[in-house]
């Protein structure tokens, strides 16, 4: 069997995005049903329906159209998480829609991916939602941009329309932060180029789709340099056994933990060793990310949720104050300088005011709108907030465990926006 | 050295993280335990996060009173075992108040009067968070469902309005009489269930593996015959070697005919397999394309 997805395989989490029309779901459908996550009776369903509805062919975005809602307005509401392994590798697919509330579903949907998937019509070339999504990529540190022009059958496999597209968008990608671009020439509803070489495109020397997500290497997009350990949960068993034990529960989000090593504890700033790292089938010889261990720390300190291990010559930024980009979400409230918000930064939860809106960013085109006074659903800008206590963080793009947020607004309790942090303000 | 985690590892990885978040910010929690095999794994999970400490909430049974009886034995045991609270909400008192009626015919089944008793203990304990095993890859409405979803004194889902869910941040805030259901493996497939189950040696109820009983056939289904599914006209008993995909009501749970009689046959048969789990043994969600979707929003698990 081709894909039994039986065996020990990395986990890749990828994100695609699209504009309406450019085959998106034919992929994500065929990627599925190549790799035999499509079952015969969810075939069978979407069939039943198509047919009741008078589709003239099976109609394949049915299979993720998940609500009724969605179905009755033939539009996708929220993103929808897919699965499919091969030998290699189990993928975690956040399928993002292209029409309502894009920003919010699709940074929902990239903040933990680790690559990004963008479809383009061969025939329409780049658009603005192209770049719309390159962008958000960009901002949300996706480490991976794979570029897919689709439908290249409508244009007859042609190699100059594909060249033409990709210096394009390679053009425009110099705007932005991307550091691994790859381009593939594919047609989804015939399968080229997608789980195999196609015979149809010679002139492409690349993989196939479903190699480079197999392949593409990710085990360095992590940050195993920078110690950070946010206090999740302290375990204290007071039972016989374990009488004395105090274990700081937590999952990495940088660097690697060692037994032996002198750490910090912020905000205490009081020095000690690590005394061991327990997992549940016994002690540990080292832990990264994004591995959720218990630590055990060589003095008796107080030591609570929201604190930060770290090495002493390797700190986060301790501050009440930083600036960051944000990305409204919400349509009941806007965002303006003087909202006081609830943050949730690592495992500590404070309080914030909104200090200043220092621009609105407009995501086709990238141009700074100083003169914006708020944030509306789906817009992005950057601000200066004012914590209530500090907060302990980095560069969003040195660490996206310890320089992202989520802001909350304290009278509907709804997430209102996500954050990532650019530093203290200068 | 690559420091990569498998895909296992950082499945449990997330999932503990999600665990151990709601152990800190809610104050009454419970696991929602059935005995089935996702529920032994969030049981697992749970003991992992909290080592060497006792997983610090009770866990609850929702019981139709239409069990398989060594799937209670089971319950039983791993419960003591690991020295948790076990809270049963029976359907049957449910049924006893009033406060639902039975549903009549051949084809009753206690399934959906789950959802009552259920809200009703969850009022009745104060419970704020619920962890529930189900998965997104279960079925086409969970596929949007988040690790933390809201729910209102009605312990209605509304998925029009659920929080965005980023990075591992989760938002946890509610106000008195809402609570939160959670679901840690998400992000797991029924193929990722069982290898966990085979790599770390997670004992499961022997129903899962194939043995010979009496069945018979519905609507496609091979369903165990049993005090509480009288046979309707036309239906004959006969004897198979069947296993169970999923373990739920009586009545409403199918077998398959399987000769799988290990974890690792399970999991080469599920490999090939081109049925999925609630496809194959699920009569509850046939009712139709939306009946997952109607019953979540109702409030059910």
């Amino acid at each position: 069997m081709a894909h039994t997805g039986v065996g020990s395989m990395e986990l890749l989490r990828f994100a695609t995005a699209g504009s309406v029309d450019d085959g998106k779901s034919t992929l994500i459908g065929r990627l599925l049903y190549d790799s035999k996550q499509i079952f015969e009776d969810q075939l069978e369903a979407v069939e039943r329906t198509s047919r009741a509805r008078g589709d003239e062919q099976t109609n394949l975005a049915l299979l993720t159209d998940g609500l009724r809602a969605e179905r009755e307005q033939g539009i996708t509401i929220d993103v929808a998480y897919r699965y499919f392994a091969t030998p290699k590798r189990e993928f975690i697919i956040a399928d993002t829609p292209g029409h309502v509330q894009y920003t919010r579903n699709m940074v929902t949907g990239a903040s933990t991916a680790d690559l990004a998937l963008i479809l383009v019509d061969a025939r329409k070339g780049i658009v603005e939602q192209s770049r719309r999504h390159a962008f958000i990529t960009s901002l949300l540190r996706i480490p991976h941009l794979v570029l897919c022009v689709n439908k290249m059958d409508l244009v007859g496999y042609d190699r100059d329309a594909f060249a033409a597209i990709k210096d394009e968008f390679r053009e425009f990608a110099t705007r932005l932060e991307v550091t691994d671009l790859t381009f593939i020439p594919i047609s989804a509803l015939h399968g080229d180029n997608v789980v195999d070489r196609s015979a149809n495109m010679a002139w492409y020397e690349g993989a196939s789709l479903l190699h480079h997500l197999e392949e593409v290497h990710i085990a360095s997009d992590r940050n195993l340099i920078d110690v950070r350990f946010p206090v999740q949960y302290v375990i204290r068993p007071r039972n016989d056994s374990h009488h004395d034990f105090r274990g700081y529960a937590g999952s990495v989000a940088g660097g690697v933990l060692k037994p032996g090593d002198v750490v910090v504890v912020l905000p205490s700033g009081f020095t000690t060793t690590i005394a061991g790292i327990d997992a549940f089938e016994g002690p540990l010889e080292e832990a990264f990310p994004p591995m959720a261990v218990t630590v055990r720390l060589a003095d008796d300190l107080d030591v609570g949720r929201g604190d930060m291990i770290c090495r002493p010559h390797n700190r986060p930024t301790v501050s009440q104050d930083l600036d960051a980009m944000v990305c409204w979400l919400t349509a009941q409230a806007t965002l303006a300088p003087g909202a006081k918000l609830a943050i949730k930064h690592t495992t500590r939860s404070a309080r914030v005011l909104v200090r200043d809106l220092q621009y609105r960013l407009d995501v086709n085109t990238l141009h700074r709108d100083e003169a914006a006074t708020a944030l509306e659903l789906n817009e992005i800008g950057r601000v200066t907030l004012r914590a209530t206590q500090p907060l302990f963080f980095d560069e969003y793009r040195r660490n996206r465990a310890t320089g992202s947020f989520i802001l909350v607004d304290e009278a509907t309790n709804a997430t209102v926006a996500a954050g990532m942090i650019l530093g203290e303000p200068q | 050295m690559t420091r990569q985690l498998t895909h296992l590892r950082a499945l449990e990885a997330e999932s503990v993280h999600v665990i151990r978040e709601v152990g800190a910010e809610f104050e009454r929690p419970v696991l929602l335990f059935s005995g089935g095999k996702d529920s032994i794994v969030m049981l697992r999970l749970a003991e992992k996060a909290f080592a060497p400490a006792r997983i610090p909430f009770p866990v609850m049974h929702v019981d139709t009173g239409h069990n398989f009886p060594e799937v209670i034995e089971f319950r039983d045991r791993r419960v003591a075992e690991l020295g948790v609270q076990l809270v049963v909400a029976s359907v049957q008192a449910s049924i006893d108040a009033g406060r639902v009626a039975e549903e009549r015919g051949p084809r009753a089944s206690r399934n959906r009067l789950q959802t009552t008793t259920l809200l009703d203990a969850i009022a009745e304990h104060g419970f704020d968070a619920v962890f529930g095993g189900a998965r997104r890859d279960e079925e086409k409405s969970r596929a949007k469902e988040r690790f933390y979803s809201l729910r209102d004194e009605f312990g209605q889902w509304e998925p029009k309005s659920q929080r965005p869910e980023l990075w591992n941040l989760f938002n946890g805030r509610h106000v008195k009489g809402e609570h939160m259901r959670v679901f840690p493996l998400s992000n797991w497939t029924e193929l990722d269930v069982w290898q966990y189950i085979g790599d770390e040696g997670i004992e499961v109820p022997f129903i899962y593996f194939a043995h010979r009983r009496e069945v018979f056939r519905r609507d496609g289904m091979v369903m165990a015959t049993g005090p509480y599914l009288p046979l309707i006209d036309g239906e004959e008993p006969f004897e198979a070697e069947v296993r169970y995909r999923t373990v739920g009501d009586m009545t409403c749970t199918a077998a398959i005919e399987s000769p799988a009689a290990t974890v690792d046959e399970i999991i080469l048969e599920l490999a090939a397999s081109r049925i999925t789990e609630r496809g194959a043994t699920r009569a509850d969600d046939r009712f139709s394309e939306a009946a997952m979707e109607d019953r979540k929003r109702e409030g059910y698990f």
